[in-house]
Formats: structure tokens, sequence, C-alpha cells
């Protein structure tokens, strides 16, 4: 039997001043195989041109399409409708600016994010094109690989208690990212200079570790251990820094 | 209006973007990148396999250089491309790659000692030596006489391109999200930058710039079936060809893949069918041994999409609610291979489709994959025709793949080009000053202005927007798709002015106001129908065979009248595209010759 699906979809375009946020309903009947991509897909071309959601490669590799569906932060790609009830509420991520509809504003906040850990590899080295590459382990390659698969979705920022409260709190991304660049040893920075990006109530010291971004992460990235290895870490800096021997 | 002045406009925050956008930033000049979606969204993050560079460090990679990366690319490309670019290119990917590590890439590295691997349903063994331990390592991919492809695990387009935006960060080049490039500003003679549309607010905005470049990525979106972003619907090409100036090159050389999933046309890569995965029809049987004796699923990409094609028009397909397709069987590699050698795959399976690979079928067929085709440039990344308009990535024809990529090269090309074509531009913005055509500029705000007006009154009528791109993605997919012939191709064409007509009569269903996802696609549904027509006419008038472009009806390659390039122009009001041509390359270091594979049919 093919289902009925009833989507209950949150409904606003801030640029029209006629606009008031709303819910509509779309009935759709479920196919085989369906994601929430290919269903919201053929509800915007025949049911509502005007409905607005963000897709972009419909293969959970970009992050574009995070929101929050029945409760919970996630890909909608990356979801597929028999894994849901037939009723499906969709809402767009809080924390971030509405552009309308179900599309939030990531661009601005994350591009903020990196500039303010300063998410490249810091070096006063000079790239020599004409030697061989410096060696790595290849486990130590992986490693950093492990958390460099973030993709910047803010589902974890969405799900996040203290970022829902307070637009300066960095995320479990950003704390992420300061461990993948501290893991790297081509990164040169000092564990004073890492020290001032996190070691603040923005940073490490202003997260309740309850977690809930690692339960809504879609890549599964391991944020539990990164933010305990940081807050021992960023905890003895700040000891250090008392005694002013922190390099 | 709104106007911005810089340096150098990039239209595109992929790898190709932001590759010239650091050069040009480093260089001390203003940079701003425009993107559809934020730069690490672009669709470089997709590719997952890796990218080609003669290092030579893992066993299996020995004795690789430039010279033979250089023959497989010509190989590759059935002569098809521009040698002298290819050779530039095969010696910069080393340096290229170097320097994506330099800044921050985990490349995979050389592990010593034995392992194992898998080459047409077989298992071999390799041993990697000790003296190169922690070197760049490479895997297989198909086309290559050498293993060269470097990779970061599954995710090599992502680690490229959030290294890339890290380093695009640190130099200050400054992004422009969710803005759409809708034309280029230029008097005819010289490129002065951009009118974009901002997709947040739905406002205009002039960007007037030194040099401008086009690194719009593909443009598979004009295909029902396309492995590519959503976002891949040819913008760049169409902006380029409404100057009526600039040229496409080789509009219609258009790579498919074998294997996309089915509704979505998620790639799964071409090791399944290389570990032993089987083909199978509507009668759960297989096919491709019957077609392809020899090599079966295991003969090279464009022949293996070719039968499905051709199996499925035989009405051996599966039917579904999105088409017919074919099975993909993986099951009998087993949990313990599926699970470790496969494991994307798996994951692509349950994630996407609902389906377990271990135990169930999964779904697919050929789709649109790669285009070779775009703004056709000189080695310096310099668009014919106007004066400070350059371009580079998949949205450039600079030509290094003539009428066939091969897997690793284009992620390859976005870093190396991205490199090469960075520091000519750098060398062209210094003392280079342009003289702003204001009249020029105001003649293409009101038009632009006039255009959105009229789509949003419905103006010239009411047709809806999405039924008229289906209506032409369906023409592309079905007769200009992996088997090409006259008949098919002429009805295309025939069929696509029809299509054109319509698109000149859409109107919008909704309001238009801020983001307006239909107001986007309808400013380039004629474009994009323009774009369309240019592959279809083009595809129709080279009667030959070469690299992706087959020809049922003329089977051969024809190197007597065919080794040239196609130039595609658009002239105002025309209804069909202008074709020039032009020798494929200057340069012959390696003369025409046979591929090794495919077709070895030649006409000389
Ligand atoms: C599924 C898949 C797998 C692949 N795997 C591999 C692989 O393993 N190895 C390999 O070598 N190649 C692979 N490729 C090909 C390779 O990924 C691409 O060719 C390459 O990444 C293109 O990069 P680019 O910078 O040219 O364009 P993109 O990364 O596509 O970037 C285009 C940019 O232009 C912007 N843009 C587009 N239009 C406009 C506009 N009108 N205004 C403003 N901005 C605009 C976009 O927002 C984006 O920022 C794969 C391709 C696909 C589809
Ligand atoms: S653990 Fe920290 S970062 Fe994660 S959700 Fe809780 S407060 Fe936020
Ligand atoms: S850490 Fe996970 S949830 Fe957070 S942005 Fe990255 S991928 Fe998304
Ligand atoms: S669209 Fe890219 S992750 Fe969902």
């Amino acid at each position: 039997m093919t289902r009925r699906l009833t989507f209950n979809i949150f409904r606003y375009n801030p640029q029209d001043p006629e606009s008031v946020p709303h819910t509509d309903n779309f009935v759709l009947e479920e196919a085989e195989r369906m994601t929430l991509y290919i269903a919201l897909t053929k509800i915007r071309e025949e049911q509502d041109h005007s409905l607005t959601f963000d897709f972009c490669c419909r293969a959970g590799i970009c992050g574009a399409c995070a929101m929050v569906i029945n409760g919970r932060p996630g890909l909608a790609c990356k979801t597929l409708t028999k894994d849901l009830p037939d009723e499906i509420t969709l809402m767009p991520l809080p924390v971030f600016k509405l552009v309308g509809d179900l599309s939030v504003d990531t661009g601005t906040w994350f591009s903020a994010m990196n500039e303010k850990v300063e998410s490249w590899v810091h070096t006063n080295k000079k790239m020599d094109p004409t030697v061989q590459e410096e060696r790595m382990n290849n486990a130590l390659a992986e490693e950093i690989y492990e958390l460099e698969r973030c993709v910047e979705c803010g589902c974890c920022v969405a799900a996040c208690g203290t970022a829902n409260m307070r637009q300066d709190f960095l995320g479990a991304v950003a704390l992420n990212r300061i461990a993948r660049f501290i893991m790297d040893p081509r990164d040169e920075r000092t564990e004073k200079e890492y020290f001032e990006v996190v070691g603040t109530d923005e940073g490490i010291f202003g997260c309740m570790g309850l977690l809930a971004c690692e339960d809504v992460c879609p890549k599964q990235l391991p944020l539990q251990d990164q933010l305990g290895i940081l807050r021992r870490q960023m905890g003895w800096t700040a000891v250090k820094q008392l005694f002013h021997i922190a390099k | 209006m709104e106007t911005i002045y810089t340096d150098l406009l990039s239209i595109g925050a992929g790898l190709a973007g932001e590759r010239v956008a650091v050069e040009a930033a480093v260089a001390g000049f203003d940079t701003i990148c425009l993107s559809i979606v934020p730069p690490r969204r672009s669709h470089s993050s997709a590719a997952q396999g890796g990218m080609q560079a003669s290092l030579g460090n893992c066993a299996m990679g020995q004795g690789d250089n430039p010279d033979v990366h250089f023959q497989d690319t010509v190989k590759g490309s059935d002569w098809g491309c521009d040698q002298e670019v290819a050779r530039m290119f095969a010696e910069t990917a080393p340096i290229a790659v170097r320097e994506m590590a330099f800044w921050g890439i985990p490349w995979n590295r050389v592990v010593p000692g034995k392992s194992t691997y898998y080459k047409g349903g077989k298992q071999f063994e390799k041993v990697e030596a000790k003296e190169k331990e922690g070197l760049i390592t490479a895997r297989d991919f198909g086309g290559t006489a050498k293993w060269r492809t470097c990779y970061t695990s599954d995710g090599t387009g992502h680690t490229l391109l959030y290294t890339m935006d890290n380093k695009a960060v640190e130099a200050g080049v400054r992004v422009h999200d969710r803005m759409e490039a809708i034309s280029l500003i230029h008097d005819g003679e010289t490129c002065m930058g951009a009118v974009a549309r901002c997709m947040k607010t739905g406002k205009l905005r002039v960007y007037l710039a030194k040099a401008t470049l086009i690194a719009t990525g593909g443009y598979g979106r004009i295909y029902r079936e396309t492995t590519n972003a959503v976002i891949n619907d040819g913008s760049g090409a169409i902006i380029a060809l409404d100057t009526g100036i600039v040229p496409i090159g080789n509009p219609e050389a258009i790579q498919f893949h074998p294997t996309g999933i089915v509704p979505t046309h998620i790639l799964v890569t071409e090791g399944c069918r290389g570990d032993g995965g089987t083909l199978l029809d509507v009668d759960e049987k297989r096919f491709m041994h019957e077609y392809e004796p020899t090599k079966a699923e295991l003969a090279s990409r464009d022949v293996v999409s070719r039968w499905m094609t051709h199996h499925i028009r035989q009405g051996k397909g599966v039917p579904s609610p999105y088409g017919n397709h074919l099975w993909l069987d993986i099951r009998h590699l087993g949990a313990d291979h599926i699970k470790t050698k496969l494991r994307e795959v798996e994951e692509i399976c349950n994630n996407f489709l609902g389906v377990d690979p271990i135990t169930q079928l999964i779904p697919v067929r050929p789709a649109q994959h790669y285009t070779m085709a775009g703004v056709r440039t000189n080695k310096d990344g310099a668009a014919y025709g106007l004066k400070g308009l350059f371009s580079a990535g998949e949205a450039a024809c600079w030509d290094m793949h003539g009428f066939n990529r091969l897997g690793g090269n284009s992620l390859a090309e976005t870093i190396v080009a991205g490199r090469i074509v960075g520091i000519k531009l750098v060398e062209f913005l210094k003392g280079y000053e342009v003289k702003f055509n204001t009249q020029a500029i105001k003649d293409r705000v009101a038009i632009d202005k006039e255009r959105i007006e009229r789509l949003v009154g419905c103006k010239d009528g009411r047709e809806n927007v999405y039924a008229v791109r289906n209506a032409m993605q369906d023409q592309l997919m079905d007769k200009v798709g992996i088997f090409r012939n006259g008949k098919d191709l002429q009805s295309a064409v025939d069929n696509l002015q029809v299509i054109y007509e319509r698109s000149k009569k859409v109107g919008l269903h909704s309001n238009g106001i801020g983001a307006s996802p239909e107001l986007s696609l309808a400013i380039k549904i004629q474009g994009m129908l323009r774009l369309a027509l240019c592959v279809a006419h083009g595809a129709c008038v080279r009667t030959e065979s070469r690299g992706c472009h087959a020809r049922e009806d003329f089977p051969e390659r024809n190197d007597g009248d065919w080794l040239k390039r196609t130039l595609a122009t658009w002239k105002e009001g025309d209804v069909l595209p202008t074709l020039n041509y032009e020798p494929v390359t200057k340069v012959i270091e390696l003369p025409p010759g046979d591929r090794g594979y495919g077709s070895t049919k030649i006409i000389s």
C-alpha cells in the first residue's frame, strides 16, 4: 500500500511585507526510495512554486539541506520518507538567520566562524615547489581526516542549548575544527594561541557538555571526545596561564 | 543600484574559482568570489575518488612521470585536446598536489609492506617500499597506465575544497554567497564585471571588476539524469553565450557515468564492477557478456553506459515510478568485502535508497556526469572574444580533456588551471586599468530589470518554468545522450527549438519576492535552452565518433575531417547557434593514434 504523506511545512518570507509565519500542509503519495529531497522538489514543482529550501549535492556531502525534521535537526537529502511517520513536520534550523521557509543563512555564520578560529594552517615556512613533500604518517593523516569530515551543516549548532541562548557561542563545530588543527603538525600555533581562541566562555568553557551536538551530527563526528580533550587541555593551559608558564 | 568595485571578480567559489582568487589576493589584489551556495558547498566537495598527479610514490605508480600522465590525458581525450595545455597540466599537477599538502590536505600516505587489491574481479598483492613511507600515495582510477590518483579516504573533493577555502579566508578573499551572476557587463570588446541577483533578498547588484573569471563548474542539470549537484545548471556558460561573442568550446562533449542510483542519480563507484559486481536486467539476468563477450561488465565507462541504455531500450529495463532502470548486483561479494572495500557504496545504498546491498539489488542507470565543454579560453585562461574575461575549471574549455575526461583529471584541472590561470591573471592585472563604460552598465541593468519585471508580471505568458525545463531535459537525455544518431539529434534540435519558443512565454506562478527559487530558474530558462541547442546542434553536425561523442551512424573517429574543436556562439535573435571550428591543437607532441580501448576504427 502506498502511503499518503502529509507535510506540515513552516512558511515565512521575510522579504514580503504581507507574509506572516505560518504552517502549510501538502499531501503527497509516497513512492519507493523517496527521500525528502525527492518529496520537497516534487511539492515545489507540482504544488507551490514559491516553496523555498536548500539542496545542493543531494548526497549528504555538502551540508546544505539541514532542517528540523519532526523535531530533530538532520540532513533532508539523507532522510528517507519510509523512516518517517505519515505526518512530517519540517521547520528551518534555529540560531541561523531565516532566508525563507526552510532555508537559512548558514554561509554568514560559518564564514564568521572560520575567520574567528583562523581555520587554516599557520606556518612560517615557505612552500618550495621544487622539493618533495614533507612526510606524514598515514595513520595521522587519517586521524586528521576523521575530524575534517565536518560538512558545516549546522545541525550541532541548532541542537545546542548554549548556541540557542548566546549568539557568540562558537559551537561544537568550531571546537572540533580547532581540535583538527591542534592535531596537525603543520600548524605551528602554540598552546597559548589556541587558548586565546577557544579558552573562553564563547568557546570550550561555555559548553555545558550535554552532547546534543554529537547525537545529531550526520557525519557522526566524535564531538564528545574532542570536547573532552579540549576541555582538559584548555583547563591546563588556563592554570599555566595563571602561573605565566604557557608558551 | 548597489555597485561594488573590485580587481578580480570570480563568478564561482569552487576549487577553480577559489584557487585563482587566492593567487590574486596573495598578490595584493582586491578579490571577490560570487557563489550560489556557501563556498564549501560547491560541487567540488562531491568528488570522492581523487586527483591525478604523477608523483610515482606508490608501488603501482613506480616509474610514473609527467610524460606518462600527458600521454594518458591525450589518449583519453581521443586526441581532441590541446596538447600544449595537456603538457602544462601534467607538468604542474605534482606541484599543485604538494602545494595543497602544504596548505593542509591530509593526503593518504604510503604505508610500507604488503597489501591486497582487486582488479577485474580478481585479488592481487602489492608491496610498498620502505623508503617511500609517509610520501603521498595514489590509487587506481580508470584509463591510466599507472596508479596516480592521490586521495584522502573517500573525501578528496571535500578536503581539497575545505583547505582551499581556508586558504582563501587567510588570504583575504571575500566570498559573497547566495549571489548569482545573471549577466556579464561588456561593451563588445571589454568585460567589466557582472550583474548579480542576491538569493537572500532578491535584489540586483552590480559588480565592476578589472578582470572577471567564470568558474561556475559543469552544466549537468540541463540533462534529466545527472550526477551533478542541483545548482549545476549552466548559468556560467549561459552568461558567456549571451554576450554573443564568447564561444562555448565543444558543447557536444559530454560524459556519462554508468551507475547513478535511481531516483537521485548519486554516483556509485565503478569499483563495484571492478571488484566483480554484475549488471542485471528486469529478469534479473546478466546481459553485458552478450554485448561484450570478453570484458562484459569490465568494459570501459562509455561502452558499459551505451549497452545499458541499449538494453533498457530493448524493453529489458525494470519499471519504477522514476522510469526504467537496471540492477547492480554486488551481493555475491559478501558482507566482509562490502563493509570494508565498498563502504561508501554500502552507506549510499542504505542512506539514500533504503537498500541493503549485501542482500538486495541496487537500482542504477547511466547519468550525465561531466562537461568537457565550456567557455573557450586560450592556454592562459583568457576567454575568446572579450578582454578581461577569464575562465577556469569545469566551466572552461581550456581544453585538456578534449572529448573524454579521465577520472581524477578534473579535480586536478581545478587546482592546476587555477594556479596557472591565477598567475597569468595577476600578470594581466598588473598595470592594467579599465574604463567603465557607464552606458553599457546602465543598459545591462535595464535589460535585467526588464526581464525580471516581465517574468513576475507574466507579461509574455504563464508557461510553467518547471514544465519547460523538464521538456528540455527529456530531449537531451533521450536523444543527445550516450548513443547518438543523425535522426534523433535532428529531432532533438527541432523539438528544442519549439521548447525554446515556449521558454520565452514563461511567467511566474508565485510572487517572485525575496529568494524566489522559481524566479531564479525563470531568469535562466531561455539561456538553458540556447545552451541545450548548442549541445544538440553541435552533436548533430559532428559526423564522427570521438571519445564520449558516439554516433551510431558514424562509428569511426574521423581525423581527416574532424580533428577540430567546435566553437558555438549565439547571435541575438537567432534560433540556432553559429558553429565555427578551429584546429584542436597548435602543437602536436603525440600524433593521433589508437587509444587502446573503446572504438578503434579511425579515418585519417
Ligand atoms: C559525483 C561527482 C564525483 C566526482 N568525482 C571526481 C573525482 O573523483 N575526481 C575528479 O577528478 N573529478 C571528479 N568529479 C568532477 C569534479 O568534481 C569537478 O569537475 C570539479 O570539482 C569542478 O570544480 P569547479 O571549481 O570547476 O566547479 P564547482 O566546484 O562546481 O564550483 C562552481 C562554483 O560556481 C558557483 N556558481 C555557479 N553558477 C554561478 C552563478 N551564476 N553565479 C555565481 N556563482 C555561481 C557555485 O556556487 C560554485 O561555487 C566528480 C564530479 C561529480 C559530479
Ligand atoms: S556539548 Fe557543548 S557544544 Fe555540544 S550541544 Fe552541549 S553545550 Fe552545545
Ligand atoms: S560537526 Fe557534524 S553537525 Fe556540526 S556542522 Fe559539522 S557535520 Fe554538521
Ligand atoms: S544537499 Fe548536500 S548534504 Fe543534503
